[in-house]
């Protein structure tokens, strides 16, 4: 009994200097366990993959976020990121006000397929009033106007073996150190299929604006605003994410954001 | 009988006369000291993600058209030309210089909402911020799981959390005995601290974590009436930034009673579970 009290003690006095040491150390005292691909970091990211399955779990494949009444549009949408790209193939369309356009489905697909601006507006659309959360912590509400993503995958007829939809968009974003790299995104085919997930070319009963994408950006409305890539220049079915960019999903996530942007 | 009381008298280690109680169970320690480090980076962590967008509404949208902000730290140019940090609270502005909304050197400023010291990484990396903060939040999560569920099978819940009806009859009689650094070692809570615990056990813990899920729009599609509870996701957002800014008082309370009630006395119970009351041995069984 004597001998377990003293070990008691010394465990005491242990965990007493190690707790001590916490708030002394400061926060830049994490700053290099945390930089870059770290192991800490990498190891902490790994929950990331466990919210994904969690939400995947317990949120219905089809079950639809919320959708707003008009009154509640009280502002503009809010555009973030790329908000009047530069790039040379991109000026020529906007020069042409659009009329060269065209959306290429292509990858894992049984039949490539691509569509003008105009055939896609003449195709059965969907409008919703939503709410559009940026990463950053703001909200935004909006109506958005478009064809459903689920209607060109089954035009396209996606192989089995397709596990993402990649979205190549027009615009370069240039941050840090590497050079301007263009911007892309992904989803997996739940997400793609649900009913709410648009391409979307019309923004509160306007065309779509420079700033939010023109002249066709998704929504993607269980998931954050990166997701929902701007300035679309063809999607891409694909059974691995690998081959793209820095290999994790997206321009954001290949700087360290999760793929998965549901929380 | 042993396992399940969690503060009960038994035989145990004893040197002098004053009595030894097994005062925290095992489930009481480990999920204390979980909460504790899971805690720790998720305020650093979080107030890294809140100084992305260092600003706080009410209602489903952030006003950037319209005025429904009830907080922001914003770096601003007052009329002298001189720029500041500036914390504005429902319309009244303060500067807040070298704290919120500017801070670092005069030389090098930083404009950002919470100073390096305070966020995790110490550097502005939102995406950082967000790996460590839901990372700690399944701890924070489980662990609070784990703490209910077994609370509530064996009796601590009721018996040591939730004031009685003598513990709130005896409530000034504990502030005053508070007020006067009176403390009884008798190894049980009085009022004041079973409300402080069921405060924070019972309130705070599941609003931070329902409000926490109310900011994710893949949990929206799912539990859509965390919305209609909370008043929308931008309000849920300031409501997990209030439970926050409690639960830092709370601590800091918390640290003080620890440090006047018996520093390692207090810090071995919450190790060991074993804590030493003032009382006589003899006396043990009567209280």
């Amino acid at each position: 009994m004597t001998r377990f009290i003293i070990n008691r003690r010394k465990f005491l006095t242990i965990a007493g200097v190690a707790a001590s040491a916490i708030p002394l150390s400061g926060c830049d005292a994490f700053d290099s366990l945390l930089a870059g691909q770290s192991p800490v970091r990498q190891f902490l990211a790994s929950a990331n993959g466990l919210s994904y399955r969690a939400h995947r779990a317990l949120i219905g494949d089809d079950t639809l976020v919320p959708e707003f009444a008009a009154s509640e549009i009280r502002q503009g949408q809010r555009p973030n990121g790329t908000t009047d790209p530069t790039d040379p193939d991109y000026l020529a369309l906007k020069d042409a006000a659009f009329s060269s356009y065209r959306l290429t489905v292509g990858g894992l697909v049984e039949k490539p397929v691509s569509f003008s601006l105009d055939e896609l507006r003449n195709m059965p659309s969907r409008t919703q009033i939503t709410r559009h959360d940026c990463v950053e912590g703001w909200s935004c509400i909006s109506k958005w106007t478009g064809v459903p993503l689920r209607q060109i995958l089954d035009e396209a007829k996606v192989k089995s073996e397709a596990r993402f939809v990649v979205f190549h968009c027009y615009d370069t974003m240039n941050l840090g150190p590497q050079d301007a790299v263009p911007y892309y995104e992904s989803i997996d085919l739940i997400d793609a299929r649900h009913p709410q997930t648009i391409l979307a070319y019309g923004n509160n009963d306007k065309p779509l604006a420079i700033a939010n994408g023109a002249p066709l950006r998704v929504r993607v409305e269980r998931q954050l605003g990166y997701k929902m890539a701007k300035y679309i220049k063809g999607i891409e079915l694909v059974s691995s994410l690998a081959p793209f960019g820095g290999g994790k999903g997206g321009f954001w996530e290949d700087l360290g954001y999760d793929w998965y942007g549901g929380i | 009988m042993t396992i399940m009381d969690d503060i009960e008298s038994r035989s145990a280690p004893n040197n002098d006369e004053k009595t030894v109680i097994y005062r925290h169970r095992i489930a009481t320690r480990v999920t204390h000291w979980t909460w504790a480090i899971a805690l720790f980076f998720l305020l650093l962590s979080g107030l890294q993600i809140f100084n992305a967008h260092p600003q706080l509404y009410i209602g489903n949208q952030s006003g950037f058209e319209f005025e429904n902000s009830v907080l922001s730290m914003r770096a601003m140019q007052a009329a002298d030309g001189t720029v500041g940090g500036y914390t504005t609270v429902l319309g009244h502005s303060f500067n807040t210089t070298g704290v919120f909304g500017m801070s670092g050197t005069a030389d090098d400023p930083a404009y950002r909402g919470f100073p390096a010291w305070a966020t995790l990484p110490s550097y502005q990396d939102l995406a950082t911020g967000r790996v460590v903060h839901f990372f700690f939040a399944w701890f924070f999560v489980a662990a609070f799981l784990v703490w209910f569920v077994s609370s509530l099978i064996s009796g601590h819940l009721k018996r040591d959390i939730l004031p009685s009806i003598a513990d709130i009859r005896a409530l000034p009689r504990s502030i005053v005995d508070h007020l006067r650094f009176r403390f009884h070692h008798d190894g049980r809570y009085n009022g004041l601290q079973k409300l402080a615990y069921a405060g924070v056990l019972l309130v705070i813990f599941p609003l931070i974590i329902a409000t926490g899920l109310t900011m994710s729009p893949g949990m929206n599609a799912a539990w859509p009436w965390l919305l209609d509870i909370f008043g929308g996701r931008q309000t849920a957002r300031t409501i997990h930034f209030l439970c926050m800014a409690a639960l830092v008082v709370f601590f800091l309370i918390h640290i003080f009673m620890v440090l006047a009630a018996g520093p390692l006395n207090e810090m071995r119970s919450i190790i060991t579970g074993w804590y030493r009351t003032d009382e006589k041995k003899n006396e043990e069984r009567s209280a």
